[in-house]
């Protein structure tokens, strides 16, 4: 009986930790959101920006990939 | 996973991600050649191929191997120069091998049946950690106590400087952590995606055409996020050997 509660914890848990994904999401679609209207203002200075954008696409998406993990550790690992 | 396993319903996305000995039976050990060293082996061969057979008749103009070559040094050398300055090509070759080998290993793993050894934080975390440690090496060899103005912003007001210290530490000593579970996170996620399309394929039986087209759709996006993981991983690979050679702007 104490290991089903314990299951159902775990999988309510891995549930709960992928909604920080969707923060993840709201971070990429506000970076490449302004990156864009930002570009369409001065197109020339786009090309130029490019790697910057995709730093700053990395870095708000290390943070969905861990609530990612904690989900997979939480139905796998634990 | 333990639930689920009694109906007809039985989808494993994870099981492509598991590691087995082909030749032999028995316990894993380091010796033991399985589906992970395969799948590598084929990278590498891959890569030898492209490089050793596509650039040896070496024509003035390019043929279609040879171009694809030449489009992959320069872009890799472009983002070198770009990020870490001239300095920098003097790590190009690693950079490069860096961006090969995670390439091929991502989009060999696309293929049906094949491993992805990419998708295993044991090996992306080996090459994060080597660049981790490389690059803090190189900059304290480069600017002796100078790098710790890594840490140190001294554009910043006097009173914040302590708080930016702890931030600073903080967000150095995980960049080996982030910079190898994006990776593997990215292409495990990636991967058991299309798998589950595939399993719900496989229960529905002849009438999947939304599960096939489904499977179809993030086949395409997976296409596109296998190179720019790739992309992602050697351009903040550039990012921490900028911030080694030039600390402090």
């Amino acid at each position: 009986m104490e290991g089903e509660f314990v299951e159902m914890g775990k999988l309510i848990g891995a549930g709960l930790a992928c909604t920080g994904m969707g923060g993840a999401a709201v971070g990429v679609g506000h970076v490449v959101g302004n990156f864009l209207s930002g570009a369409l203002r001065n197109p020339n200075a786009a090309a130029g920006q490019t790697a910057t954008m995709f730093i700053g696409i990395a870095f708000a998406e290390a943070l969905g990939i861990f609530s990612f993990l904690v989900a997979l550790l939480l139905m796998y690992a634990m | 996973m333990a639930t689920g396993s009694e109906s007809s319903f039985d989808i494993r996305p994870m099981d492509q991600f598991i590691i087995s000995p082909l030749f032999s039976e028995g316990d894993l050990n380091w010796y033991t050649f399985t589906n992970q060293s395969l799948w590598m082996l084929i990278a590498l061969l891959g890569i030898i191929g492209l490089f050793v057979f596509g650039i040896r008749k070496g024509d003035v103009v390019p043929g279609r191997i040879q171009s694809i070559a030449e489009v992959v040094y320069v872009f890799v050398h472009k983002m070198v120069v770009d990020i870490a300055g001239q300095e920098g090509l003097k790590y190009f070759p690693y950079i490069f091998s860096l961006f090969l080998l995670i390439l091929f290993g991502n989009v060999l793993g696309l293929l049906p049946y094949s491993f992805t050894f990419t998708s295993h934080i044991a090996v992306t975390g080996i090459l994060a950690l080597l660049v981790f440690v490389s690059v803090t090496v190189l900059g304290f060899i480069r600017n002796g106590v100078r790098f710790l103005s890594l840490f140190w912003i001294s554009s910043a007001p006097l009173a914040l400087r302590p708080v930016l210290l702890v931030i600073e530490v903080i967000s150095y000593f995980v960049r080996p952590v982030s910079h190898s579970i994006r990776l593997a996170g990215n292409m495990m996620a990636g991967h058991a995606v299309i798998k589950v399309f595939a399993g719900f394929a496989g229960v529905m039986g002849l009438g999947a055409i939304a599960p096939i087209f489904a499977i179809v759709a993030v086949y395409g996006l997976e296409m596109l996020v296998v190179v720019i993981q790739a992309y992602v991983f050697t351009i903040l690979t550039c990012v921490y050997l900028n911030d080694a050679l030039h600390p402090g702007h």
